[in-house]
């Protein structure tokens, strides 16, 4: 009976608010009881506007996603943005000006997100440079090859005749298959892609041995050394899959807007973080759950969306945001 | 009397921790407070340092009822807590950290400009009263722990302590270190400061105590003037039963040679300091057999540590020298490659490249041993808790939940989940560094009794620990190191603590 005591001692009895699934919910609970006081005359409460914000939030939940990864491991990897906008404007290239099928664009626009995201997963392991650093690197050499790469401007579907004429190429199926809604128009192709890489990161993260090496390494690297787990191979797994992340929202990006835009992405990094935080995940690394930043990416996109129906001006927009992201971080915080 | 406390009460979120507590404190003395761990020790000194403030009870400092705000407060009173996890900043030079918080104005700025000058001779005259002989510019990250715990003393003196919380102060210390610092305590008595003394040692309450409490369960048990408390009765108090103190006996024949190791070095790894010797280890040979225990002795810097580590692959780059496994030559290539070869290594800094806070218990169990509990690399959680209760049944892990984050473990469990991570990777040489540390009376004889078990299923091992009667009582032979070297070797019938000793400082200090 004594030893029961003495452990019950040294922790704190977890009571149902305190647990970390209700405490990332409530935030989201917080932004949705806004789009219910401001409903913008009933516009909130339609179905048509949560479709809307959760075909709007994916590619960004896509980000989302590899972020959690990487903030696990207690890294963070600023070049997402980037590294979607190198593959916005790789696919629409490859599929709108030298014609690959569809299946080729979107193998060699994932070989090239991981390729970006191993380059500085390498960096930070056998250079022993800080993942900020590094990524930050990466951020700005990708946009540079970005623009190279389209010179600049937008590729889409419009191509220069040397007579000085412009000529359509047609949209590949791919594109209309991808920018789509199912099941009655209800879901966006999109949003299932978004779900897909949710469920992917949480078979890896909850199911798979590699996944607790994520946590491990996160928590406490030295001792996850120790204990022989692959430290190296850990980091370039999770920023391999973070730009192989990027790379499938570059492509859906380029599918929505049908044309490659060199400056797609750019301060989505940010957004991808705020969506992991919000959620919970601790950027101490070691904590964390992909569930909660689905929750967290709701939040955000709600957020957006309440605003914009509201018809917000972008200046107010912005202001509200911050604050409102700092409340909801507030919200779901450990209670001391 | 300088500090009384009474009636102290305390509860964490409903459950008690410190129940009717009373300990008091007179000048000149060095109280002992003692107990399992677990049984409030730390919550009480928490209260006295200002850290807790929501508690019932009163206290009273020179006779005047107080009650403390903050930790700053009650440095403010003179009563200062030196930590184990030290309040030192790494990277700020010696003297601004003895005056961090509270640094000396020149007198003519209004309190804005530090008055380095007189820092300096303030802080001067303090390392030469504590016998540190150190460049007060450099930063504290250049010296070693020993010397960490002195600036941490000097950091107290400075804000005119009157009561000084000592947590378990030696655990990090070497035999040397610890008559040092033993030194600067008869010191402060003389001058009138009052020293509360946190310990697991025993030797060390007769040592140095004046007077000691007991606490168990959040109650206290007694106190009473350490001369009159005989040893039997003092773990009565803090167990509440029996206890065998006495070393379990070996029960393993040594087998065949296990490891050799000749000619073995090990550089400094760490290219931040530049200070000291550039070789930790240098140009050691010994062997190890099946089922034998090899004692490491040796201060603190003298080099066992970094064998270990070096042993296991933690620093593949810095060693050089031939190792052989059973026979065989071994390449140190990485933990993990030590681990698949049958090496283990428990290290002594539990917290800091142990435990993996976040986790729970059966998941720092199977950290090393993931491989076998994942089929295509899907983990096997119904395995992994089969594991964990494996152990927790072999290494009696009590009263905790295997599915509690480690992190809310006692000690002595916590050392027992990382012992059982070790034993399910089924070593065949096991590199312990301070198995005991930190954990209480009953917790360590149990390591000793698992020490056996494991010589007596064949493995080998390398055992360090700076409690010199352990190390006699569980090894078979045992090596002194000194400066990297070896410096004599014992057999278990000669291993005497005074020789040892001789040994690890240098045979010709003692001369």
């Amino acid at each position: 009976m004594r030893e029961r005591t003495d452990i019950a001692r040294t922790s704190a009895p977890s009571s149902f608010l305190g647990a970390p699934w209700i405490r990332a919910l409530s935030a989201l609970l917080f932004v949705f009881l806004l789009g219910m006081i401001f409903n913008a005359d009933g516009a909130f409460l339609q179905w048509g506007t949560h479709r809307d914000m959760l075909r709007q939030i994916s590619v960004m939940g896509i980000l989302a996603c590899g972020m959690t990864l990487v903030v696990i491991t207690a890294g963070i990897d600023l070049s997402v943005g980037s590294i979607l906008g190198l593959n916005a404007v790789l696919f629409a290239s490859l599929s709108l000006r030298l014609s690959w099928p569809s299946f080729l664009a979107v193998a060699a626009c994932l070989l090239a997100g991981i390729a970006c995201g191993v380059l500085s997963g390498a960096v930070i392991a056998w250079f022993r440079i800080q993942p900020f650093i590094a990524t930050l690197a990466m951020m700005v050499f990708a946009r540079g090859l970005t623009k190279s790469i389209s010179g600049g401007e937008k590729v889409s579907r419009a191509v220069l005749q040397p007579d000085g004429t412009y000529v359509y190429v047609d949209l590949p199926r791919f594109f209309q298959a991808v920018d789509h809604k199912v099941a009655g128009g209800n879901v966006a192709v999109v949003t299932l892609i978004f779900l897909g890489c949710v469920l992917v990161c949480w078979i890896l993260l909850a199911k798979l041995r590699w996944g607790r090496y994520f946590y491990a390494v996160g928590a406490n690297e030295e001792a996850a050394r120790l204990s022989g787990v692959p430290v190296s191979r850990v980091k370039l797994l999770a920023y391999g899959l973070s730009g192989a992340f990027a790379a499938v929202a570059g492509i859906c990006q380029t599918v929505q807007e049908q044309q490659g835009d060199p400056e797609a992405g750019a301060t989505y990094e940010l957004t991808a973080i705020a969506m992991v935080v919000i959620g919970g995940t601790s950027l101490m690394g070691g904590r964390g759950r992909i569930a909660f930043t689905l929750l967290g990416t709701l939040t955000i996109g709600y957020l957006e969306k309440i605003l914009s129906i509201n018809a917000v001006s972008e200046a107010t927009r912005l202001i509200l945001t911050g604050v409102i992201i700092i409340a909801a971080v507030l919200l779901q915080r450990k209670s001391r | 009397m300088l500090l009384s406390m009474r009636n102290i009460h305390k509860s964490f979120s409903g459950i008690p921790v410190l129940q009717d507590v009373h300990f008091d404190l007179n000048p000149g003395e060095v109280h002992v407070l003692a107990g399992e761990n677990g049984a409030g020790k730390t919550t009480l000194i928490k209260i006295v340092a200002g850290v807790y403030t929501d508690y019932q009870g009163e206290i009273e400092l020179h006779g005047r009822r107080e009650r403390f705000t903050s930790p700053h407060d009650a440095a403010q009173k003179g009563i200062s807590a030196i930590h184990q996890e030290m309040s030192l900043i790494g990277t700020l030079p010696v003297a601004d950290n003895i005056f961090l918080g509270r640094e000396l104005t020149s007198r003519f700025s209004a309190g804005f400009f530090v008055d380095r000058v007189r820092q300096m001779s303030k802080a001067r005259e303090l390392c030469a009263l504590l016998g540190l002989d150190i460049d007060l510019q450099r930063p504290v990250d250049d010296y070693p722990l020993s010397v960490k715990y002195r600036i941490e003393i000097a950091k107290a003196l400075a804000f005119d302590a009157r009561i000084l919380i000592m947590d378990e102060p030696t655990s990090a210390l070497g035999e040397l270190e610890v008559q040092r610092l033993f030194k600067i305590i008869s010191g402060l008595k003389r001058a009138g400061s009052a020293i509360v003394y946190i310990t697991h040692r025993m030797d060390e309450i007769y040592r140095i105590g004046d007077r000691i409490t007991v606490l168990r369960d959040g109650r206290r048990i007694g106190t009473a003037p350490v001369s009159q408390l005989a040893e039997e009765e003092l773990i009565r108090w803090m167990v509440g039963r029996e206890v065998e103190t006495r070393f379990p006996a070996r029960r393993a024949e040594l087998g065949a040679e296990r490891l050799r190791v000749e000619h073995f070095s090990v550089a400094r790894h760490d290219t931040s300091s530049a200070r000291g010797e550039q070789w930790l280890v240098k140009d050691v040979s010994f062997a190890v057999h099946a089922g034998e225990v090899l004692g490491l002795a040796g201060l603190q810097g003298s080099g066992n540590s970094a064998l270990l580590a070096g042993l296991f692959g933690a620093w593949p780059k810095a060693v050089k020298g031939d190792v052989y496994l059973e026979g065989r030559r071994f390449l140190i290539r990485s933990p993990r490659w030590s681990i698949r070869n049958g090496l283990a290594y428990l290290t002594n800094d539990r917290q800091g490249a142990g435990l993996i806070p976040g986790l729970t218990a059966a998941q720092n169990i199977s950290l090393a041993s993931l491989k076998t509990i994942s089929s295509w690399g899907v983990l096997q959680t119904k395995k992994e808790m089969e594991m964990a209760a494996r152990q927790a049944k072999s290494l009696a892990i009590r009263g905790a939940s295997l599915t509690q984050d480690i992190q809310n473990l006692s000690g002595g469990n916590q050392q027992k989940v990382l012992l059982a991570k070790w034993v399910e990777t089924r070593p065949r040489v096991f590199l312990l560094d301070e198995p005991t540390r930190g954990i209480d009376i009953g917790a360590k004889h149990e390591v000793y009794e698992l020490i056996r078990q494991w010589t007596a299923e064949g493995i080998s091992i390398l055992l360090i620990t700076s409690e010199l009667q352990e190390l006699i009582g569980l090894a078979d032979r045992i090596l002194v190191m000194h400066r990297g070297r070896i410096s004599a070797e014992f057999s278990r019938a000669q291993g005497t603590q005074e020789r040892i000793l001789q040994a690890a400082m240098g045979n010709a200090w003692m001369n």
